[in-house]
Order: C-alpha cells, then sequence, then structure tokens
C-alpha cells in the first residue's frame, strides 16, 4: 500500500492560482523530490501535507485514511516536517532533542540518547555537540540537529524544506547518504524540496515539478 | 467627614498651576499651553462626573447603576483592544467578554460576600469599585492580549516546529499562554511589591483624608488590592484562552492568516 498520497491538490495565494491537480503516491523507500523556481510554492505544498495549512481542495491520504480523518498530532508524528529554518526549543543540543519527548503523542517513547549520539556522529558532528548551546549553532548545524531531533521520533514520511540549504559538500553528502539508508529500513519515504541538480541524480527516485503560472 | 473645599478654594489652587506656567514661560519650555489645556481638561472633566456621580448616588434601583457600569465597561474593552499591534476579526469582542466577566463577577463577589453592602448595587460603593476593578483589568486584559498576538507573529517558527512535530496546539501555544499572563499580571503584582513603602495607593489616602480610622482604611485597601489581582488575573486568563481558540483550528493548525498588523487595516 502507498505510504502516502495526494490527490486533485491546488492552491491560491492572494487571489492567484499557485499550483493546481497536483498529485503523486508515494511508495515505502521512495525518496520524492520536489522542484521548481522560487515562488512556485514548494514549502506550501509541503505545508499542506503536514495539515499545517487548510486543503482548499483535493485530498491527501496516508495508509489509505484521509489527512482529515487522522488526530493531526498523530498524524504529524507519522508525516513530519521540517520548516527550512529549524527551531531548537531548549538550552543545550541535548535539551532540544528531548524536548518532543514530553510531548503526549510519543509519550510511548523513551529519549534514545544512544540513537542520538550516532545519528550525530553519521552526520559528522562529535560527540560534545550534545552539551552545545542551541543559541550558539551556525544554521547548517542546526538543521542536522533538527533532523536528528526528527529521526528519533520515528516518523514514517520525512517532508523535508531544504533540509541541506546550509550545509557545506560534505555534510550535506552526509545527509543524502543517511536519509538513502533511513527509507530502506523500513516502511519509510521522503519528500524533499531541493534547488541542486546533481542532488536530483544523487538522492531522488521521483520528481515532482512544480512551475510559475 | 473631610473639610469641605469651596469653588474659592478651588481657585486658589489653580493658581498653584500659573507658578508652573510661569516657570514654563520663564525657562521657555514652550509647555504652558498644555499645562493650561490639561488643567481646563482635568477640571471639566471631574466637574461633570461629580454632576453624575451626585445623581448616581440618589437613585436606589439597580437597573441604571448596571447601565452605567456597562457603558464604563464598553469604554474599557474599547480601550484594551486598541492596544494590541496584532489584530485579529473578533478581537473588540473577545476582549468586551473577558473584561466584562472577569470585573462584574468580581466586583459583584467583593460587594455581596466580602464588603456585604446592603443593597448590593449602592452606587457609592458599587461605582467607585467597578471602576477600580475595570481600570486593573484593562491593563491586564490589554498587556496579555498584546504579548500573545505579538508573540504569535514573531515566534510562529517556535510554534509551527513543535505542531510539526506532533505538539497539540494547546502544548505548541503552552509557552506564548504562560508568557502572555505573567506580562499581564506584571503591573499589579509589582504595585503589590512596592505597596505602603514606595507607593501609598489612591483610595486609600481618599479614606485617610475623609476621617476615616488608618486601620479600616488600610483593611480595605487590602481588600480591594486582592479584588484587583483576581480579576486582572482573570481577564488575562480568559482573553489570552479566546485569542487561542480563535487562532488555532480544530486541526491543530495555527490560523496565522487571521493576524493582522494594525498598520495594514
Amino acid at each position: 500500500m502507498a505510504l502516502l498520497e495526494a490527490r486533485h491538490l491546488h492552491r491560491h495565494v492572494a487571489g492567484r492560482l499557485l499550483w493546481q491537480r497536483v498529485g503523486f503516491t508515494l511508495e515505502p523507500g521512495q525518496c520524492l523530490l520536489l522542484v521548481g523556481p522560487s515562488g512556485s510554492g514548494k514549502s506550501l505544498l509541503l505545508r499542506a501535507l503536514a495539515g499545517l495549512d487548510p486543503l482548499e481542495g483535493g485530498e491527501v491520504t496516508f495508509r489509505g485514511q484521509t489527512q482529515q480523518s487522522w488526530r493531526m498530532p498523530a498524524y504529524r508524528a507519522q508525516v513530519m516536517y521540517l520548516p527550512q529554518r529549524a527551531v531548537l526549543v531548549g538550552e543545550t543540543v541535548a535539551d532540544a532533542l528531548r524536548h518532543p519527548f514530553s510531548l503526549r503523542v510519543h509519550s510511548g517513547l523513551t529519549f534514545p540518547q544512544q540513537d542520538a549520539r550516532s545519528l550525530l556522529r553519521d552526520l559528522g558532528r562529535r560527540d560534545d555537540v550534545l552539551a552545545q548551546t542551541t543559541a550558539n549553532l551556525s544554521g547548517g548545524e542546526a538543521q542536522l540537529v533538527a533532523l536528528t531531533r526528527a529521526l528519533l521520533l520515528r516518523p514514517s514520511v520525512l517532508l523535508l524544506d531544504e533540509a541541506t540549504s546550509a550545509l557545506d559538500v560534505d555534510a550535506t553528502h552526509q545527509v543524502e547518504a543517511l536519509l538513502r539508508g533511513w527509507v530502506q529500513e523500513g516502511e519509510r519515504a521522503v519528500i524533499m524540496v531541493s534547488h541542486d541538480p546533481d542532488q536530483r541524480e544523487r538522492l531522488a527516485t521521483a520528481v515532482l515539478a512544480l512551475s510559475v503560472r | 467627614m473631610s473639610e469641605p473645599v469651596a469653588l474659592w478654594q478651588v481657585a486658589l489652587a489653580a493658581g498653584l498651576m500659573l507658578l508652573s506656567v510661569g516657570l514654563s514661560a520663564w525657562m521657555k519650555l514652550g509647555l504652558g499651553r498644555d499645562i493650561l489645556v490639561a488643567g481646563v481638561r482635568m477640571t471639566a472633566q471631574l466637574l461633570l462626573v461629580g454632576l453624575i456621580l451626585d445623581w448616581v448616588f440618589r437613585l436606589n434601583t439597580p437597573v441604571p447603576i448596571l447601565a452605567i457600569g456597562l457603558v464604563m465597561t464598553l469604554l474599557a474593552a474599547q480601550a484594551a483592544s486598541s492596544r494590541p499591534r496584532q489584530r485579529y476579526p473578533g478581537l473588540l469582542l473577545d476582549s468586551f467578554l473577558s473584561v466584562f466577566v472577569s470585573s462584574f463577577l468580581l466586583t459583584g463577589l467583593t460587594l455581596s460576600g466580602v464588603i456585604r453592602v446592603r443593597p448590593w448595587f449602592e452606587a457609592q460603593y458599587a461605582v467607585p469599585i467597578l471602576g477600580m476593578v475595570l481600570g486593573n483589568t484593562l491593563t491586564g486584559v490589554a498587556l496579555s492580549l498584546d504579548r500573545f498576538t505579538g508573540d504569535l507573529r514573531a515566534r510562529r517558527g517556535e510554534v509551527e516546529t513543535l505542531l510539526g512535530l506532533g505538539a497539540t496546539r494547546w502544548e505548541a501555544a503552552h509557552p506564548l499562554i504562560r508568557d502572555a499572563l505573567r506580562t499581564g499580571m506584571m503591573p499589579t503584582l509589582n504595585s503589590m511589591l512596592v505597596m505602603g513603602i514606595v507607593s501609598l495607593p489612591g483610595m486609600m489616602t481618599g479614606q485617610i483624608l475623609a476621617g476615616e480610622h488608618p486601620q479600616n482604611a488600610v483593611r480595605y485597601q487590602i481588600v480591594i488590592m486582592f479584588v484587583l489581582a483576581a480579576s486582572s488575573a482573570l481577564g488575562s486568563l480568559s482573553v489570552v484562552l479566546l485569542a487561542f481558540r480563535a487562532l488555532f483550528d480544530g486541526q491543530d493548525r495555527l490560523r496565522s492568516e487571521r493576524l493582522r498588523g494594525q498598520r495594514d487595516r
């Protein structure tokens, strides 16, 4: 069964039709790259898939059930959205990673400190990053911590809004390698906004292109 | 009773104002006109309110007194709702409901339960107490609403990050609600901390001037301060909860498109 499906989505902004008849089927193991020029509404599409904006028309289904029939916290715990500018809540990186485990929807999970360490190591971070103050992180480091935070919560679908935009080449490749492995490990898939044509070559199993009208 | 003040004595005091006008002229501060306008306005407003209160105090049915209270509440809600820089449709109604419910509830409880005035609507007690409660509640409501809607704009990224991680709307808004309530309560709490040390409250001073025993005037003031604190807490809480209900929907979404900066209108 498809993990996430979208049919006939459309969206207006300030009276202007941004996109229409957007649809796709996301199977487990897939990495769908969302491409298109600035202002074509890529972020808005991810927000709609995450249920952060109301759907204007069309339908999104996750595991065969429409988005509206899910309780949104449970849905978003599975279809997890990472905004382009990551906000880390907490004093240190460890606090920021631990914070969402206090949410009711994740009450069945305990914070896996070992997994956090090994994920951060896979992303090229040193072990002492956990004790760093979040306010002192660079934009790229904050993106990596936000990605780690999301992965620790065991979602099924990751919606990544330019998750590698502030990263250097090495870190970008590390993120790609991590995501390639991650989608293979279970019923998982990724939708990712990207501006980088090479990234499409390296990572995409499918591409969805939005255009400016 | 205190010494009565005749009109010629008021005029004598007005002469004192000429002192500041003269000082302004001598030092070329250019404040003379402002001082005169402020002095005349203050005198006219207070004389008018004196006349109205004279009339109100002779009433002995609750309806006109309640009507006056309602007009005062409307003016307070209007003032409270003009403060927030980020606005949403229904903001005036929300601030009216919060100011109205908390002020009338607390004033009613004070009149009938604590001070035990007979009859409970006795204007000599009801009008000044409602006035003080409204003044304080309005400050709490205005500050907490301004903080909450301003934070929803400024900290939108934080709220939506939490929603995206699976937070309920309540979990995502909770830090902002807490900060808004602290902001709304701050003036009342601060004034309680220094009361009697730095400031002598006006009501207590007035009662003492009117010949009341200081012990009793102090007790009155303590009662009033607790009422003011309770009403501004209740008003802040209800306005923030109403704004929360208006700006988040049942699908745990922040509806930031409902917020408008004051200058956009």
